[in-house]
């Protein structure tokens, strides 16, 4: 999509990471945004608020997170990029319709600038505990796409890159941010229009007459005709076939989910993005991703001060997990350490590709506060009067 | 369908060697995916019959129209109709039908969902859509209980009526949609019944030439689940009900007609009883700013943006 001349915020500005979060959203031509209010992800429906009249945009406050969402697809199936932003309780609402958009393969973007739970929880402090929803939260068999910012910069970034990748796939992906990344205030870059690029879905290349709606070449992502457009559009949340009918078979069934699960697994090119620092000749390697990575960050770069072996494997998708990559990066070490503001959730996934080749340490927490490089060292075995320069 | 109507059906040589039958809204259906997924004696088809002939009355060219349905039996009829269409999740064809409205304003965009889908798990944003004027169509298809599942009690199931989960009759008191639509802010209101499909078509074209929040109740028979079990017999027994012609629902025997036309607009006494007759008519026709005629006149910024 070219970008209208004028509306991206080239240069570089101070700025939260909620708002640039929303900036990285512009900038990748989103035009819609549902939302409901909610700590601590409120900044972005505002700052969407306030920018989007003037940009031809549409900004609508929904009566609640379920609504919200579903605005956000409906706004997408009729051709408009569209966003939406919560955090915790409202990533609940949101699970059925995330499904929805899986099924009917509507690109769009979700964010969750996520807080310490279960429930109402913590509501203004950190926690990194939605992970596994977000890998598993909706009902049924999918495939979860996840961005895992660090930084205001990479949240503007990774917001960018999220719609590319929902418009390349056809598919919802998720943004989950933390707390403390979403209310930082950090110097933010934001490059000339265009770029960092955004690809784009495929409109339909053939006449309506020819039109099948979910067929599929190789690349398994079909080409997606908009609301409008003279197609005659039929989509459904039920299990369909290739011209979008409801068909409730196992047959059916067997073809479009294999295939909604494939077009995800076999584009790891289209989205995988990780941080490696002093991998290669590490013996102890820490996987962090958000907030935690800029801890975790801070205890290698300690540790390699004192002359140990610690490198970092900093997952900027989470989901799918990067596991070709982290096994390379974990090759020779002996030891693996997880930290994250919950009580263990990624590292579940990173045991389980470890497989027993060498111990996995967990650093948790069960949040409210950001996990200390200190703690993170002392993981790997690097306690000893460990201090970290902040 | 009854054997009497069965005798109806003239078999001849000649009709079984002629080019098939065109039926007049075959330009306007779906007729490939024929035969629909309803029972025998239904109301929803009728709906649908006279809610394509509104539209085409009203001029809406095919290629603007958008219908979004929910979940269930009415929210069926996105597969039947050629539109730009959407079979959603349960409750929430109004927002999704939101979003595609505020994408592209020129559509004209329906939701067709049951009494269930837009009243119970759906109410809320049935109320903040009305509240905020969107320009939207909503019907909804009221056969007075969760007919997909197999008869269960609503939202809209009238007191002392038996459902599945109400064996003894129900205990709750039903919403009055017209009265809870005019309150919200539905710029058009009204209800008809199956029965009345000329009334019904001609309430179709009028509110689909209209902008902003507009809801019209379709009373419709649900013979095989909500009919079985109060005793109302097949759909055509519920069309002699509405008709007035016999007395089957309840125990209230004695009123001349089951079905009142009101002329006047007034919503008292609208409430559906087994015990009263049913109100029908417009209820509500006015004119207030749409969702996007206020979004442009307050909400384009007055200065700069950051």
């Amino acid at each position: 999509m070219t970008e209208e001349k004028g509306v991206a915020l080239t240069g570089s500005h101070f700025m939260l990471g909620d708002q640039a979060c929303a900036e990285g959203a512009i900038y990748a031509g989103c035009r819609f945004f549902a939302g409901y209010p909610i700590t601590p992800a409120t900044e972005i429906a505002e700052r969407m608020a306030e920018r989007l009249p003037g940009i031809g945009g549409q900004y609508i406050q929904m009566e609640d997170e379920i609504g919200s969402i579903a605005a956000v697809l409906g706004a997408s199936v009729a051709g408009v990029r569209a966003m939406t932003a919560t955090s915790g309780p409202g990533f609940s609402l949101m699970q059925e319709n995330l499904g929805l958009g899986f099924m009917m393969e509507v690109p769009c973007v979700i964010v969750n600038v996520q807080r310490g739970g279960p429930s109402t929880g913590l509501p203004t402090s950190v926690g990194q505990q939605d992970m596994m929803q977000a890998r598993f939260g909706s009902h049924g068999d999918y495939a979860a796409i996840a961005y895992t910012p660090s930084s205001p910069q990479e949240a503007f970034e990774l917001t960018v890159d999220a719609f590319s990748t929902s418009e390349r796939l056809r598919t919802p992906v998720l943004v989950m941010m933390d707390e403390v990344v979403g209310h930082m205030r950090e110097r933010v870059v934001i490059p000339e229009a265009g770029k960092r690029t955004t690809l784009s879905r495929r409109l339909p290349s053939v006449p309506p007459s020819e039109y099948r709606p979910f067929r599929v070449d190789d690349d398994l992502v079909p080409e997606m005709a908009l609301a409008g457009g003279g197609y005659s559009v039929r989509m459904t949340s039920l299990t369909h076939d290739e011209l979008g009918r409801a068909v409730t078979d196992t047959a059916t069934q067997a073809v479009l989910l294999p295939r909604l699960l494939r077009k995800v697994s076999e584009h790891r090119e289209v989205y995988e993005q990780y941080e490696l620092r002093h991998v290669k000749d590490a013996e102890v390697l820490v996987v962090a991703y958000g907030i935690t990575g800029r801890s975790a960050t801070g205890a290698v770069e300690a540790a390699r001060a004192r002359g140990a072996r610690v490198g970092l494997f900093r997952p900027k998708t989470v989901w799918p997990f990067p596991a070709e990559a982290l096994l390379r990066a974990a090759r020779s070490v002996r030891r693996v350490v997880v930290a994250e503001i919950n009580m263990g959730q990624v590292a579940l996934e990173v045991e389980r590709l470890i497989a027993g080749k060498c111990p996995v340490v967990r650093v948790t927490s069960p949040g409210g506060e950001v996990l200390s490089p200190e703690l993170i060292l002392e993981a790997c075995g690097q306690d000893r009067g460990a201090r970290v320069r902040r | 369908m009854t054997p009497a109507n069965e005798e109806h059906r003239v078999r001849t040589p000649e009709t079984e060697s002629a080019p098939p039958h065109r039926h007049p809204l075959d330009s306007v259906l779906r007729s490939e995916v024929l035969p629909h997924i309803w029972c025998p004696g239904c109301g929803i088809g009728v709906a649908l019959g006279a809610f394509l002939q509104g539209l085409d009355r009203a001029g809406i060219p095919l290629d603007k129209r958008v219908i979004v349905g929910g979940i269930g039996c009415s929210s069926r009829v996105v597969y039947y109709a050629r539109a730009d269409a959407y079979h959603t999740t349960h409750g929430r064809a109004i927002p999704f039908a939101t979003g595609i409205k505020l994408a592209n304003p020129s559509l004209a965009v329906t939701v067709f969902a049951g009494d269930g889908d837009l009243f119970a798990i759906g109410g809320n944003h049935f109320i903040h859509a009305a509240r905020r004027n969107m320009d939207l169509l909503v019907v909804c298809i009221n056969n007075f209980n969760y007919g997909m599942t197999g008869g269960q009690a609503g939202p809209t199931t009238p007191h002392d009526a038996r459902t599945t989960t109400t064996p003894n009759g129900n205990f709750e008191f039903p919403f009055n949609l017209p009265q809870l639509a005019a309150a919200v802010g539905a710029v058009y209101v009204a209800r008809w019944t199956t029965l009345d499909v000329r009334r019904l078509r001609d309430c179709f074209t009028e509110a689909a030439g209209k902008q902003g929040f507009r809801f019209v109740e379709v009373l419709a028979p649900c013979p095989v689940s909500f009919g079985k079990n109060n005793d109302i017999g097949s759909g055509l027994d519920e069309m002699d009900y509405y008709r007035g012609l016999e007395h089957i629902w309840g125990s209230s025997g004695g009123l001349p007609n089951r079905v009142e036309v009101r002329e006047n607009g007034d919503l008292a006494g609208t409430e559906i009883s087994l015990h009263r007759p049913i109100i029908v008519g417009k209820f509500v026709d006015r004119a207030r700013p749409t969702f996007l005629d206020n979004y442009r006149a307050v909400a384009y910024p007055k200065r700069k943006a950051p």
